[in-house]
């Protein structure tokens, strides 16, 4: 087990081409899926914060099932879409960087918009009314309070990329994992575990940690920020 | 001359299932110059009136008339400051109003002159005292000019300086503006004393009464006019 360890570690100081193309690819796939989802799914979910029609309650409901998806059954929907005979397949995306973003997108577009309508929705309790009785539009609110809430909006997006990047199923199915051009971290991890290179696997493990770890701490940051900022702005408030 | 008038409006809120309203066949004119204090115990009615007359709220039964054009503001209980500076806060009102922006933030500057708080323009509105946020929200609301001034208990989160103040600002708003009108809920009957001509009481969503404030003071008359009024004066002023 040592010796795995040390290879693993060997690889990860030495930035091992294999290690570092797979790092890179896991991390644009995910950027670009995380930036393409949350657009949409901040938009929605700010949309839906503030907006009152007769089925938003199902529309709510909807949305609320879909965090609880499984990343395969995504992946599933995914290739079905962009299969051969599938209503996209004449993209020709199934099997590319592509299709790995487009399935992560839709795995990220329903925990962007759940968490950011139950923010925007909060500020809306809070400055709906004033901004109403200025004049303020449904879409033109959506957009005040989203940038009034833009901290926890942040710590939404953290999210959704650590959901992103953590997801294992969705990119397996509709990237192949293919070497050198749809294998990122989570699918290598599984391929070498089950071949049995277990140092390429635990090294990937340990970025993986390692960024899962950092995107925790910036959460927290940001929690602890943002708490700090709700407190100044009460104490002051309450001072007088 | 008229600026407004509620007719015959019940109101029901969204989160009442049952057959009780908010608001029951109320009917109220408003004109011009006019200082109108609603009174009235927790729940009777004045927040929800004061709602539907600004149009956050709209009637099942009857209606709101406006004269055309005229342009409302409405100050809440407890004022709720956005992330923003002060001078942006008071401007985004403007703006949102369809003044230009560089319009928008001159005008908003001498609003935050008139209700003293031009040297705190720059700093972050959400840090500022209650009392200075409802200085903030009084001079986004007077940045409007309103023809129609609606405030819901401005000063009920106040302590005794900060609700000098802002009386001092209504009455200077009423004095500067004399062709528009005021109308104003609070549970504080020496400020009605003060500042009202015109005194509605409310119970249960309906109007019991609506009178002149040397009247509604008068308990002879109150008790002649409306009895429960009349306990509702005596229970408070007790």
């Amino acid at each position: 087990m040592e010796k795995i360890a040390g290879t693993a570690w060997q690889l990860l100081i030495t930035l091992d081409p294999q290690l570092l193309s797979i790092v890179a690819r896991s991390l644009s796939v995910s950027a670009l899926a995380c930036l393409l989802g949350c657009a949409a799914g901040l938009v929605g979910g700010s949309y839906l914060g503030v907006a009152r029609f007769t089925g938003r309650g199902a529309v709510l409901t909807v949305l609320h099932a879909l965090l609880a998806v499984p990343s395969v059954v995504v992946g599933l929907l995914v290739y079905l879409l962009l299969s051969r005979s599938g209503p996209l397949g004449a993209w020709g995306w199934l099997f590319s960087f592509q299709a790995m973003v487009l399935a992560q997108a839709v795995l990220v577009f329903p925990v962007a918009a759940a968490l950011s309508r139950q923010v925007v929705d909060d500020a809306e309790v809070l400055h709906g009314e004033q901004l109403r009785s200025w004049g303020a539009g449904t879409a033109m609110r959506a957009l005040l309070l989203a940038w009034d809430a833009r901290l926890a909006l942040l710590m939404v997006v953290i999210t959704a990329f650590g959901r992103a990047i953590s997801e294992v199923g969705a990119v397996m199915i509709v990237g192949g994992n293919i070497d050198g051009f749809t294998r990122v971290m989570t699918t290598a991890i599984a391929l070498e575990t089950s071949k049995g290179d277990l140092p390429l696997a635990i090294g990937l493990g340990l970025v993986l940690l390692a960024v899962v770890l950092v995107l925790n701490a910036l959460v927290a940051l940001l929690a602890r920020w943002s708490a700090w900022d709700s407190r100044a702005a009460r104490g002051m408030a309450g001072a007088l | 001359m008229e600026l407004l008038s509620v007719n015959a409006a019940s109101v029901r809120l969204s989160a009442q299932t049952g057959a009780q309203l908010a608001l029951s066949q109320v009917s109220l004119r408003i004109n011009a110059g006019e200082r109108i204090a609603l009174v009235g115990a927790n729940g009777s009615g004045k927040s929800t009136l004061l709602r539907l007359i600004n149009g956050l709220l709209l009637p099942v039964q009857g209606q709101v008339r406006a004269q055309t054009g005229i342009s409302q503001a409405m100050l809440f209980q407890r004022p709720h400051m956005l992330r923003l500076s002060v001078l942006r806060h008071v401007a985004l009102g403007l703006w949102l109003r369809g003044t230009t922006w560089t319009a928008a933030r001159a005008q908003a500057l001498q609003a935050l002159q008139r209700v003293g708080l031009a040297d705190l323009a720059e700093r972050a509105a959400r840090t500022l005292s209650v009392g200075q946020q409802q200085r903030v929200a009084m001079a986004q609301a007077l940045a409007l000019q309103p023809a129609l001034l609606l405030l819901d208990e401005p000063t009920a989160s106040l302590d005794p300086h900060a609700k000098r103040e802002v009386e001092a600002l209504m009455e200077d708003f009423a004095r500067s503006h004399p062709q528009a009108a005021m109308v104003f809920a609070s549970h504080n009957l020496g400020q009605v004393k003060r500042l009202a001509q015109r005194v509605v009481y409310l119970e249960g969503g309906r109007v019991l009464a609506d009178l002149p404030v040397a009247d509604f003071f008068n308990p002879a008359v109150l008790q002649s006019r409306s009895p429960s009024a009349h306990l509702f004066t005596q229970g408070e002023l007790a």
